[in-house]
C-alpha cells in the first residue's frame, strides 16, 4: 500500500492529474481554484510533467484552448470555479456536442452577487443541462482518485464526453487531509495514452463544429443525451476497475447506515462526512435515520436514487442552491423527479443550506432530522425552506 | 507593366493550383471574402490547420453534413478563434515533442471576422498574440456584423450605413472611426502584421506566405469587400478592393518586426474617396461636408502612416 501523506487537496489534485501523462492544460486564476493551476505551473515548470501550460487570458479562452487541444487528440486539462465557471458556461454544451474529452477540476463556490468565495454549488447546477459529466467528490482522496478515473472515462471510446471533478471550494480544496497517491505504474497501467477518434491533423483533414440546422439538429441533441445516459455503464466499469487496483470502491450514490432508515438524509459534496456524524449521534438516541450521498450528479443514478428511496417513509434533501422561483433546490426537484413514478413514495422535505461558504455543523443536521422526524409524513408541504435565516 | 493586370499570364504559374476552400458553399455573389479565403488556403497549403469563428465564413462553408475545407478546420463560437486556435497550436506542439504524431510543421491558422476580430473577439486575439503562440491569424474585415444582418462594427468606417447605425433625418450613419487593429497588433510585437485585400491577389497571397514562415503569431488584416453589406453591384467586388486601398481608406503595409513598409501597390498619389463611394449605397447618403470630414482624416491617417515608413527606415 502507498504511503500516506499530508497535503492540501488542491495540491493533491495536480499532483494527481500529473500523473496522468497530459499533454496540455490551459487554466485562468480564480479563488478558490488557484491552487491546483498554480501547482500543475510548478510541475511543468520542474519538468515532472511533460505538457504545454497555457496562461490564457480567462476562463472562456480556457475552456476554448483545451477544446482546440483536444481536437488535436491531446489529453487535456482545466480547472475553475464560480465566475469562471459561468464565464465557461456558453462554451460547455459545444464541448460535450464536439463529443471531445476533457478534465475539468471545479473548485465549487457561490456565484455572484453579492461577490462572495466560499462554497455552494451554485456554480455547477447552471452548468447541469450542458452535457458533461459531472461527479462530486466527499474528500481530498475522492479528488484524487476521481481526478484521475475521469480521464479514462472521458476518453473511453464509448463515451468521448468532457467529465467535471466537482470539489467543494475551501472546505475540501483547502483541507489538508491525509492521502495517498496511487503507485505511477498502476496509473500508467489504469489509464493508457488517450486513443482520439478523429483528430485536427492535415494527415487525415476532417471540420470539427460544422453548422447544423433545424434537419440534423434535434438528431444531435439526440445522440447527445444518448451518450452522456450510455456513459453510465463505462462509469461503473471503470469504478470496477479501480476497486480491484486501488481497492477502493466507488458508487453513483454511496449510503451510510441506511438499512432500515425510515429517514432518509441526501448529501451531495463534502456535507457527506459532517453528516454522518449527526446519523451517528442520532442512531445512538435512537432515531431510524440514515444518509444518502449523490456523488454522480450527470448522468443521473435515477435507478440507484429510486431503489434506495422508496424504502424509506420520509426525505430529507440539502441543497446547497436554490432554483430562485422554482423547486427550491436543485437536487430535491431532481430527487422528485425520480420517484414521481414510484407508487410507493417518501415524504421529502427540501433544506437550502450552506450557501456561500455558511457552515453546515452536525447540529444543523441533528436539527434538521429532528424537525423532520416529527412533520405528519401524510400532511407533507411541496415546499422547501431556507435553513438558519436571520429573518431581522 | 502592372502585375494584377496581367494576372491571366501569371497567376496559374504562381498560385498552388489545388483547392482547399472548395466551390459550392453558400457565400454571396461577389463574396470578396470567400476569395480571399481561398486565396488564403493556396498560400497556406495542406500542412494547416484553421480555428474559424462563427461568421459569414464559417456558415457558409459548414453546413453539416456537408464542407467547403480540405485542411483541418475547427469551429468552436464566435468570440474564441483565437483561443481555439491558441489550444490547437498546443495541442499539436506537446504531441509534436513527445513523439505522439509526426514530427512535422503544421501552421495554425485563427480566422474570423471584423466583429469577431475587432469587437468580441479582440480578447482572446489579444491573448493569445501576447502569449506569443506559432499562429497566424486572419481578419477578413467586410466592415459590419454580416452574417447577422449589416449591423455596425469598430470595424465599419465613418459615415457607412449600417442597420444598427443607419442614415436617417439626424444621422450620418456610422459616427466613430474604424478602429485601428492592424496598430493594437502592432503594439503587441508581433513579428509579422500585413494588411491585405484579395483585390491584389499575389500581394496578398505573398503576405500569407510571410506570415506562413513566422515562428510564432503574426497577423494579416484583411480588407473583403461584401456586395450585399455595401449595397453595391457584385461585379465590383474588385475593382472596389482596388478603390479602397487607391484612396488610402485601406492602404497596404506591412509591419516587419516593427518597421514599417508600404506595400508596393500603393500608388504615388491617392485617389480621392468619392471615387470609392460613389457605388456605394451604404455612403449614399453623405453630403459634401461629410465626405471632406472624412477625405480629410483618410489624408491624415494616410500621411501618418507614410511617416512612420519613414521614421523607421532612418533606423537602419
Amino acid at each position: 500500500m502507498a504511503k500516506r501523506v499530508g497535503m492540501e487537496v488542491a495540491i493533491a489534485v495536480a499532483e494527481a492529474v500529473g500523473q496522468c501523462n497530459i499533454d496540455m492544460a490551459a487554466v485562468y486564476p480564480i479563488t478558490p481554484q488557484s491552487h491546483i493551476g498554480e501547482h500543475l505551473s510548478d510541475l511543468v515548470a520542474d519538468g515532472r510533467i511533460d505538457a504545454e501550460f497555457v496562461t490564457v487570458e480567462s476562463e472562456h479562452s480556457a475552456i476554448s484552448a483545451v477544446i482546440g487541444a483536444s481536437g488535436t487528440g491531446a489529453r487535456v486539462y482545466t480547472a475553475t470555479s464560480s465566475q469562471g465557471l459561468m464565464l465557461m458556461h456558453e462554451i460547455l454544451p459545444i464541448a460535450s456536442a464536439m463529443r471531445l474529452p476533457i478534465v475539468m477540476g471545479i473548485a465549487n463556490r457561490a456565484v455572484s452577487g453579492p461577490l462572495n468565495i466560499l462554497n455552494d454549488h451554485s456554480d455547477i447546477i447552471p452548468q447541469r443541462d450542458s452535457g458533461w459529466i459531472s461527479i462530486f467528490v466527499e474528500n481530498g482522496q475522492e479528488a484524487i482518485d476521481v481526478s484521475i478515473q475521469a480521464f479514462k472515462i472521458a476518453e473511453h471510446k464509448d463515451v468521448n464526453l468532457p467529465v467535471c471533478v466537482n470539489i467543494d471550494g475551501f472546505q475540501l480544496t483547502h483541507m489538508v487531509e491525509p492521502l495517498e497517491f496511487p503507485d505511477q505504474a498502476l496509473v500508467d497501467k489504469f489509464l493508457p495514452p488517450r486513443v482520439p477518434y478523429a483528430t485536427l491533423h492535415p494527415d487525415k483533414p476532417l471540420t470539427m463544429g460544422a453548422f447544423a440546422m433545424s434537419d440534423y439538429f434535434t438528431e444531435i441533441m439526440k445522440a447527445k443525451d444518448e451518450a452522456l445516459k450510455n456513459s453510465k455503464k463505462t462509469i461503473l466499469a471503470v469504478w470496477d476497475e479501480w476497486a480491484q487496483m486501488f481497492g477502493r470502491v466507488y458508487k453513483p450514490v454511496e449510503t451510510y447506515k441506511a438499512e432500515g432508515a425510515e429517514i432518509l438524509v441526501v448529501t451531495m459534496g463534502s456535507m457527506g462526512e459532517t453528516a454522518e456524524i449527526a446519523i451517528d449521534e442520532l442512531r445512538a438516541a435512537g432515531v431510524a435515520v440514515g444518509l444518502v450521498k449523490l456523488r454522480l450528479w450527470r448522468p443521473f443514478p435515477f435507478a440507484e436514487i429510486r431503489e434506495l428511496l422508496t424504502k424509506a417513509k420520509k426525505v430529507l434533501v440539502t441543497d446547497r442552491a436554490v432554483s430562485f422561483g422554482g423547486p427550491g433546490g436543485p437536487v430535491c426537484g431532481e430527487i422528485k423527479a425520480a420517484l414521481y413514478h414510484e407508487a410507493s413514495r417518501p415524504a421529502i422535505y427540501n433544506y437550502i443550506i450552506g450557501l456561500g461558504g455558511r457552515d453546515v455543523p452536525v447540529t444543523d443536521f441533528i436539527a434538521m432530522v429532528s424537525k423532520v422526524a416529527g412533520e405528519d409524513a401524510a400532511k407533507v408541504v411541496d415546499t422547501y425552506e431556507f435553513l438558519g435565516v436571520r429573518e431581522q | 507593366m502592372n502585375i494584377v493586370e496581367n494576372f491571366d499570364l501569371f497567376a496559374p504559374r504562381l498560385i498552388n493550383k489545388k483547392e482547399f476552400f472548395s466551390a459550392g458553399h453558400r457565400a454571396c455573389q461577389g463574396c470578396g471574402e470567400a476569395l480571399a479565403v481561398r486565396l488564403m488556403c493556396k498560400a497556406l497549403g495542406d500542412d494547416t490547420v484553421i480555428a474559424s469563428a462563427t461568421g459569414c465564413m464559417e456558415i457558409v462553408s459548414s453546413m453539416y453534413p456537408a464542407t467547403a475545407w480540405s485542411v483541418p478546420w475547427i469551429h468552436v463560437a464566435f468570440e474564441n478563434a483565437a483561443a481555439v486556435a491558441s489550444g490547437v497550436e498546443a495541442g499539436l506542439k506537446s504531441l509534436r515533442r513527445k513523439g505522439k504524431i509526426a514530427d512535422r510543421d503544421v501552421k495554425v491558422v485563427g480566422m474570423a471576422g471584423d466583429g469577431g476580430t475587432m469587437d468580441i473577439g479582440l480578447q482572446a486575439l489579444s491573448g493569445a498574440m501576447e502569449r506569443g503562440h506559432d499562429m497566424l491569424f486572419v481578419c477578413f474585415d467586410n466592415e459590419a456584423y454580416m452574417n447577422t444582418g449589416i449591423q455596425r462594427s469598430s470595424g465599419t468606417p465613418m459615415g457607412a450605413s449600417t442597420t444598427t447605425a443607419p442614415a436617417g433625418k439626424v444621422s450620418m450613419g456610422q459616427k466613430t472611426w474604424k478602429k485601428n487593429v492592424t496598430e493594437i497588433m502592432v503594439a503587441h510585437n508581433v513579428k509579422y502584421v500585413a494588411t491585405a485585400c484579395p483585390s491584389y491577389p499575389l500581394d496578398f497571397i505573398r503576405k500569407v506566405e510571410k506570415a506562413k514562415k513566422v515562428k510564432g503569431p503574426s497577423y494579416i488584416h484583411c480588407f473583403s469587400v461584401c456586395p450585399t453589406g455595401w449595397r453595391c453591384p457584385s461585379n465590383q467586388t474588385i475593382s472596389l478592393g482596388r478603390l479602397a486601398v487607391e484612396t488610402g481608406m485601406f492602404p497596404l503595409y506591412e509591419v516587419i518586426n516593427g518597421k514599417y513598409h508600404l506595400s508596393a501597390d500603393m500608388p504615388k498619389k491617392l485617389k480621392s474617396i468619392k471615387d470609392y463611394f460613389k457605388t456605394q449605397g451604404r455612403f449614399r447618403h453623405l453630403s459634401e461636408d461629410e465626405i471632406d470630414m472624412i477625405q480629410h482624416r483618410v489624408n491624415t491617417e494616410y500621411k501618418k502612416l507614410l511617416n512612420k515608413v519613414k521614421c523607421l527606415e532612418a533606423w537602419d
